[in-house]
Formats: C-alpha cells, sequence, structure tokens
C-alpha cells in the first residue's frame, strides 16, 4: 500500500526517461539524414511551404496587433516622461530580441507543431511510415528530415515578418494615431537598435525555438500511440511541450545574451 | 533426381513476445518458391506480426528468420533495405501515402530507388496500375478510392519493383464480393505471371482456401496444422475443424472463462 506511490513515481521516471532517450535518438537520427537532403531539396521547399508559408497569415495579423499594443502602451508609459519619441526604439527592442522570436515560436507551435504532429502520427496509425520501411525507404529521413530542416528555416523568417509587421503596426498607432515625430520614431529606431545585440541574439533565439518546437512535433507525432486518442494526446503534447520549452529557453538564452 | 528447392523463406524455432504474452512459442515455417502460402487463425494470433518478421520490422527474442538464405533477424541496415526492394507487401488498409495522387503512389518505389527518367516511369506505373484494373484512375486522390480499389492501387505500388516475394497481410477483410473476386484473381495471377512467391495472411477460409498451394493454421503460439486445402479438411485436429468450419464451440469456447452460471445468478451483489 506504502509502496504504490513510490512504484507509481519510479515507473512514470523511467517512462519519462525512455522517452527522453527515444527523442534524442531520434534527433540524431534525423540530424544524420540532413546531408541527404541536399540534392532533393525540393522536398524541403515543399515542407517550407505548409510549414512556413501557411503560418503567414497568423504571424502577420498577431505581429500586427502586438506592435500596435506595443505603440499604445509604450506611447503611455514614455509620454509621462517626455520620451515619446523613444517610441520606436521600445517597439523595436521590445519586438526584436523578445515578443518577436518568442510570440513567433508560441504561434507556430500552435499552428504548424501541432499540424507536424498529426500528420506523422496519423501516417504511423494509417501505417504508411510502415508501409514506407517495407519499400526500403526511411520515413525519418524521407518524411521527417526535410520538415525538421523546413522548420528550422521557417522559424527565423517568420519572427523577423512578426517584427517587421510589429515594427509598422507601432509606426501606425504611435506616428499615425497619437502623433509622435515620423523621424523620430525611425531615426531613433535606427541609432539604437545594434545588427549584432539584438538583431542577432533575436535571430539566434528563434533558430534554437525553430529546433526545439520542430524536434517535439515530429518526436510527438512519431512516438505517438497509433489510434485517434493517441494522436490527439500526442497533438496536445506537442503543443504544451513545445510552448514550456520556448518560455524556459528563452529566460535562459536572454540571461546568456543580456544577462551580464 | 534433383533435391526439392530450398524454401524461399525459412522460418525456424521462432520465438516472439510481447510483454508476457508468447506471440510464438517455436514454431517452424516453410514458404516454398513460386507458391501461394497461406498462415491462417483466428484474430490476434499473430499472423500480421509473422509478415513484420520475416520483413525484418520487428526481431524475434529467439530462433530464425531467413529470407532467400540470408538471416533477416540478424541483417544489418543496408542489407536489410536492399533486400526489402525485394520484397512487397500489401498492407491491410492498403497504407498508400494520403499526399498524393494514385499515380504518385505507385511511382514513389521507382522515383526513391532508380534514376529512371520519368517518360519511362510514367510507362512503367501505367503498367502497373493496367496490370490492376486501375490505369484510368491515375489522377485520384486516396480519399477518392473505395476499400477494394485502394488496395489495388497498394498492390501496383507493390509490385512496382517487380519483388520476388510478395507479402499480403488480410487482403479480403472488409470487401464487396465483387472486390473480393477481384483480389482473388489479382494474388493468383499476378503470382503465376510475374513468377512470384506469395504469403497470404488471412482468416477468410474460402477465398484463401481457393488459392492458396499450401497452408498453415496458427493458435496459440503454435502451428496446429499444415496442409494443402485438401489435406485439411481431413485433418484430425479438432481446433482445425472448429477453425476451418466456423463452429460457434468446441476447443475454444462459446463462453469466456466464468464462474458457475447458477453461483453468479444467485449470489447478490453485496456478496461479491
Amino acid at each position: 500500500m506504502l509502496l504504490a506511490p513510490i512504484q507509481e513515481l519510479g515507473r512514470k521516471g523511467l517512462d519519462f526517461f525512455q522517452r527522453l532517450g527515444r527523442g534524442h535518438l531520434l534527433f540524431g537520427h534525423i540530424l544524420a539524414g540532413l546531408p541527404a537532403l541536399l540534392p532533393r531539396f525540393g522536398l524541403v521547399i515543399q515542407q517550407v511551404f505548409s510549414v512556413g508559408v501557411l503560418s503567414l497569415v497568423i504571424i502577420v495579423v498577431s505581429g500586427l496587433f502586438v506592435g500596435m499594443v506595443l505603440g499604445l502602451q509604450g506611447y503611455n508609459t514614455l509620454v509621462d516622461f517626455g520620451a515619446e519619441e523613444s517610441l520606436g526604439v521600445v517597439v523595436a527592442l521590445s519586438l526584436v530580441r523578445e515578443l518577436g522570436p518568442v510570440v513567433t515560436a508560441l504561434l507556430f507551435a500552435g499552428r504548424a507543431g501541432s499540424a507536424l504532429t498529426a500528420e506523422i502520427g496519423l501516417m504511423k496509425a494509417t501505417e504508411q511510415l510502415s508501409a514506407m520501411e517495407m519499400m526500403a525507404v526511411d520515413p525519418i529521413r524521407r518524411v521527417l528530415a526535410p520538415r525538421f530542416l523546413a522548420g528550422f528555416i521557417s522559424m527565423p523568417l517568420l519572427a523577423a515578418i512578426f517584427s517587421a509587421v510589429g515594427v509598422l503596426g507601432g509606426y501606425f498607432v504611435g506616428v499615425g494615431l497619437l502623433g509622435v515625430d515620423q523621424g523620430a520614431y525611425w531615426s531613433q529606431m535606427q541609432a539604437k537598435v545594434d545588427v549584432y545585440n539584438d538583431i542577432l541574439n533575436g535571430v539566434t533565439k528563434s533558430f534554437v525555438f525553430g529546433v526545439v518546437v520542430t524536434w517535439i512535433a515530429l518526436f510527438e507525432g512519431y512516438d505517438a500511440i497509433p489510434t485517434a486518442e493517441g494522436v490527439s494526446r500526442a497533438t496536445t503534447r506537442t503543443v504544451v511541450h513545445s510552448s514550456l520549452a520556448v518560455l524556459g529557453l528563452d529566460f535562459i538564452l536572454t540571461a546568456l545574451m543580456f544577462g551580464a | 533426381m534433383s533435391p526439392p528447392p530450398t524454401p524461399l523463406v525459412e522460418v525456424r524455432q521462432l520465438l516472439f513476445t510481447r510483454g508476457s504474452r508468447k506471440i510464438f512459442d517455436g514454431i517452424d515455417i516453410d514458404i516454398q518458391r513460386g507458391k501461394i502460402t497461406a498462415i491462417m487463425g483466428p484474430s490476434g494470433t499473430g499472423k500480421t506480426t509473422l509478415l513484420r518478421l520475416i520483413g525484418g520490422q520487428l526481431r524475434p527474442d529467439c530462433g530464425a528468420v531467413s529470407v532467400e538464405g540470408q538471416r533477416v533477424d540478424s541483417l544489418g541496415r543496408a542489407p536489410l533495405y536492399a533486400l526489402r526492394k525485394r520484397m512487397g507487401m500489401l498492407f491491410q488498409n492498403g497504407a498508400l501515402l494520403t499526399g498524393m495522387n494514385v499515380f504518385d503512389n505507385v511511382a514513389f518505389p521507382l522515383r526513391e530507388h532508380t534514376q529512371l527518367s520519368e517518360p519511362l516511369i510514367r510507362d512503367l506505373v501505367l503498367m502497373k496500375l493496367h496490370a490492376v484494373g486501375l490505369r484510368g484512375a491515375w489522377q485520384l486522390q486516396p480519399s477518392e478510392l473505395s476499400g477494394g480499389m485502394a488496395r489495388r492501387v497498394a498492390l501496383a505500388r507493390a509490385i512496382a519493383l517487380d519483388p520476388m516475394i510478395m507479402m499480403y497481410d488480410e487482403p479480403f477483410t472488409g470487401q464487396d464480393p465483387i472486390s473480393m473476386g477481384v483480389l482473388v484473381r489479382l494474388i493468383r495471377q499476378l503470382n503465376d505471371a510475374l513468377g512470384l512467391t506469395s504469403i497470404i495472411v488471412s482468416h477468410d477460409i474460402a477465398e484463401t482456401s481457393s488459392i492458396a498451394d499450401y497452408i498453415y493454421l496458427l493458435s496459440n503460439g503454435k502451428v496446429v496444422a499444415h496442409g494443402t486445402a485438401q489435406e485439411l479438411g481431413h485433418s484430425g485436429s479438432a481446433w482445425a475443424q472448429q477453425f476451418l468450419k466456423g463452429l460457434p464451440d468446441g476447443p475454444v469456447p462459446f463462453h469466456y472463462p466464468a464462474e458457475e452460471y447458477r453461483r453468479d445468478l444467485l449470489t447478490s451483489v453485496v456478496d461479491r
């Protein structure tokens, strides 16, 4: 009776580490399959379309609204100090350093990550992956690796688009509606946003998030129990785990990049 | 007199467990070249598992599985994939790739494994589709196909690389009589015309018996009986007779094991 909770804890611990091990083996297997994609880059381009291009609408709309909210909130705070002309810097730095990579990664996990998990999980449930294996085609190299590379390529591009549209949203509210000086908005942004410290660090973050979210999504699909319920659970896990991973990693990366 | 040809597939003392359940408990099976061999048995006896063991997708706990003299159970990845290029498998639901139309599905193994030009691939695909009677359906998506058509497309895909062996996983399940008749005829014709060796896993007795040259009956991890359809009809095994005649009661009881009926009814819920 007393042992039951301890046994349960032990079982869950073993399950967790087994999954972690399987996840890393899959990651290694995917990485090993990447060089073979170079002569068949068309496979990756197809996936960039379904993973990246089809996520554009949600990214652009969200970027616009986030930028507009930043413009409004930033103005209300800055105007108290008579510093509303720095609005461009506030909007741009918030987006490029943090909100661009993080919110894009969260939206990407919800839009593209869940779709990847469901697709791979259903391919497993309908024996498409087994059929490939029996046709002497490695499904990890043929199906998972192109999707992984597509996620890795798409995420920084989507984050860049998110930030660019956000800056325009901030401009629309700050300059267009609240009367901030147009020249100050752009010139201060140009002067204060550093290519290496700000933009490159933001891009690095989105590369890392791209790897992590796509990896989690592919692993959850590939490891899903091949039933309707199993795939639905895996899809939920993808969104939850990748969102938590993005937020946790963001803190670590921010501390490493800007902490000292 | 020349010695009899060696079997294409040899299964020896195969032991395979899943959790604590023994799926196969030391079975021996020979699949003769050029013949259609059926593996039959009730649901859950591991018939599909046997195909996966022959295809090297699963590894046995003990025993040997050889295909054309190569030990599948201990082959490395590269030779296993090379062997699989010469094996075709028809999955129960066809397992067509849903992101591609019929043509691209059949062309898939050709594009993956050969350097043939697109015009040649086109001709080959149309020939394979013609063999299964679906040349006119090349533009359709898998979602537009009936179950029987999907299996025929999958069959065309499985023979695209001209395999030496074809494995059919429950090919007749859930088919209407016409589709069933088409599949039965196709399996026999393809086997004889292409010089294949075929393994059919099924529990559809009439259809399978009509085309199988040799039949193995599996139950509880053992080979219960084997022989031609005629020989099995005269088998002394009570289990084989129950299975082949579809009798509701016999060695496999109608009732799931339970307490004595009268006592069960007279015991109140509180006493349980």
